[in-house]
């Protein structure tokens, strides 16, 4: 049986690693593009910000289920619902995330000077090779910020693990819901520990994160 | 890929905002200046033979390699086109060190070659021993070398320049277009060298082209095209604000100068040579931005013409100021005899900063001199 820090940490890592890969594309085409309607794409992208859990979770909730286009679709695939499972609380996690990650890769990506991939460009390189070359690495703090954000926010997801996961002790039992529960049970010392472990991890991962960037920033200068 | 040594041939036609940019020209394995004001057209032509924007219609091509053509729709992305391209902003990529920027453009090459071909380049430019130092690190002469190296490495077919030295001092920027010249001289390409600076036009080459408002006016040796009279619609529309009639009093074939005085006045201006005898009449045009003003008398100055007079009306226009000076002869630089008390006055239109005028304290009716550089006086057609 899974403890409920070690699930968050968990469902925390593998969401965040879920927002790089497909998030970074979407943020590349949201800095890149000159599509007229960018903006809407823009308002899509950051309305977990917005939405209260609860709302976000019900939608997810109707989706995941066995009625559900996804939910059917993840039934007949694998036997077992999309809702009140580790998988589904990914999913959910990811698109409440979603913009915690995809804003700070954008803002970094548009934030590369353009005359470098102008030059990169006329020195004959692919977009590819720039990309990875030169765009990536010059706005490599501001993606270690969207991982680290995404991360910690996924960490003390509450209302949308508790619509989606059910509270299952040892599959979707996450640290805030166990916290919260243990302070419904008056379990003050228990909720207490779960707290400073959150409390902790999150103040690592922000000290770790800017301890990383202030050395970087310093070489480039 | 063409062979080297082909010769660039540029039609463009393209709308922009403030004018129709509207040039065609050719350019064989020669150094051409693309000389104009700032605003001409200049880095848009540059931008659509480099491919960072593309003409409305035309046809771009480096001997028999097509990189633009609207009839055919050829449009090559920059990549493709082994066109090397130099900016004031030199682009070093802030994050690899001096080597690895040198061979950024080469890393399709295997291991050897590309090493070899780095090396020599950085031992051309002198910059082998920074090769593990961050662009940050090195000075702006050393970033110069290396955005040049960077460059030069990738053995373009055609060389683009943008002001890449503007920032420069003078014996450094010598150094460096020697280097430039020998190596375009050695790998016999085309060079297009964009300048808005009259005396980088002069001695850069022995072809210029000169822009203005998107078309090309001008195509030729810069002493020809410096000396050409401009007609007089020309010089108004390039704002040369003050247009006087003069008559030549004396020429001065050694220095290359010719004493003229302002028709009606006793007022002596020193001027370029121009193809006129002594006697004969010429229109003189003088741009409101290219006159010093001074409100004690300079001395130790190279400019040839100092001229005394005092403010006749300020005028405050869009983001400057413009005066009417008042001259008198006599205030002229060499003219240290009588002056004659019945002259006319002449009056210039002066451009300054708002900044300036306050800074000076200029006021109405005071007295200021005038500083005219002898090569900024234009010959009118007649």
């Amino acid at each position: 049986m899974t403890s409920p820090l070690l699930l968050s940490v968990q469902l925390a890592l593998v969401t965040s690693c879920l927002l790089f890969v497909f998030g970074l594309p979407v943020a590349w085409w949201l800095a890149f593009t000159r599509f007229r309607l960018r903006f809407m794409v823009e308002s899509v992208v950051a309305l977990p910000i917005v939405l209260p859990p609860t709302v976000l979770g019900f939608y997810l909730l109707l989706e995941f289920g066995s009625r559900g286009w996804l939910g059917a679709f993840w039934v007949r695939f694998t036997g077992h619902t999309l809702a009140f499972s580790f998988e589904g609380l990914v999913l959910g996690s990811v698109v409440y995330s979603l913009p915690f990650a995809v804003q700070p890769f954008t803002a970094a990506l548009a934030s590369v000077d353009r005359r470098l991939l102008a030059a990169s460009a006329s020195l004959g390189a692919s977009a590819w090779r720039t990309f990875w070359r030169i765009t990536f690495p010059l706005a490599f703090p501001g993606i270690v910020t969207g991982f680290a954000l995404s991360f910690a926010h996924t960490l003390g997801e509450f209302g949308v693990v508790l619509m989606l996961g059910g509270n299952i002790a040892g599959r979707t039992q996450t640290a805030s819901i166990a916290i919260y529960d243990n302070v419904q049970m008056l379990d003050y010392w228990a909720a207490g520990r779960q707290s400073i472990t959150l409390l902790g991890i999150s103040f690592a991962l922000l000290v770790v994160i800017n301890a990383l960037n202030r050395k970087r920033n310093w070489r480039l200068q | 890929m063409s062979a080297a040594g082909a010769a660039l041939r540029v039609e463009i036609h393209l709308p922009l905002p403030q004018f129709l940019l509207e040039c065609s020209f050719e350019a064989q394995n020669e150094v051409v200046v693309l000389f104009g004001a700032s605003g001409a057209g200049k880095t848009s032509v540059l931008d659509c033979i480099a491919g960072f924007r593309s003409p409305h219609r035309g046809r771009i091509a480096l001997g028999d390699h097509v990189v633009f053509s609207s009839e055919h729709g050829v449009n090559l992305p920059v990549r493709q086109r082994r066109i090397g391209y130099l900016s004031q902003q030199l682009a070093l990529f802030p994050h690899l060190s001096v080597r690895q920027n040198v061979e950024y453009g080469l890393l399709d090459l295997p291991r050897p070659e590309r090493d070899a071909r780095v090396d020599a380049i950085m031992e051309r430019f002198r910059i082998a021993p920074l090769a593990a130092s961050r662009p940050a690190a090195i000075s702006g002469g050393e970033q110069q070398r290396v955005a040049l190296a960077r460059t030069l490495v990738c053995e373009p077919e055609l060389l683009l320049l943008d002001e890449p030295l503007a920032a420069l001092d003078l014996r450094l920027k010598s150094l460096l277009l020697e280097a430039l010249f020998d190596w375009q001289r050695e790998h016999a390409v085309p060079l297009l060298y964009v300048t808005h600076e009259q005396s980088e036009a002069y001695s850069l080459s022995r072809r210029v082209l000169v822009m203005e408002m998107g078309r090309v006016v001008a195509d030729g040796e810069p002493q020809r095209i410096f000396s050409a009279p401009i007609s007089r619609e020309r010089a108004v529309l390039s704002g040369y604000e003050n247009l006087f009639e003069a008559i030549v009093e004396e020429t001065h074939p050694t220095l290359g100068t010719m004493t003229c005085r302002v028709a009606g006045t006793d007022l002596l201006l020193e001027s370029p040579m121009a193809n006129k005898a002594e006697g004969e009449a010429a229109r003189l045009a003088l741009r409101a931005g290219d006159i010093l003003v001074a409100v004690t008398r300079p001395s130790g100055i190279s400019a040839r013409n100092v001229l005394q007079g005092r403010i006749g009306a300020i005028e405050d226009r869009a983001g400057m100021v413009e005066l009417r000076v008042l001259c008198a002869a006599g205030a002229s630089r060499g003219a240290s005899e009588e002056a004659s008390e019945e002259t006319r006055e002449t009056g210039f239109r002066v451009h300054i900063t708002r900044g300036a005028l306050q800074n000076l304290g200029l006021q109405l009716g005071q007295a200021v001199w005038l500083i005219i550089k002898t090569h900024s006086i234009q010959f009118l057609r007649s």
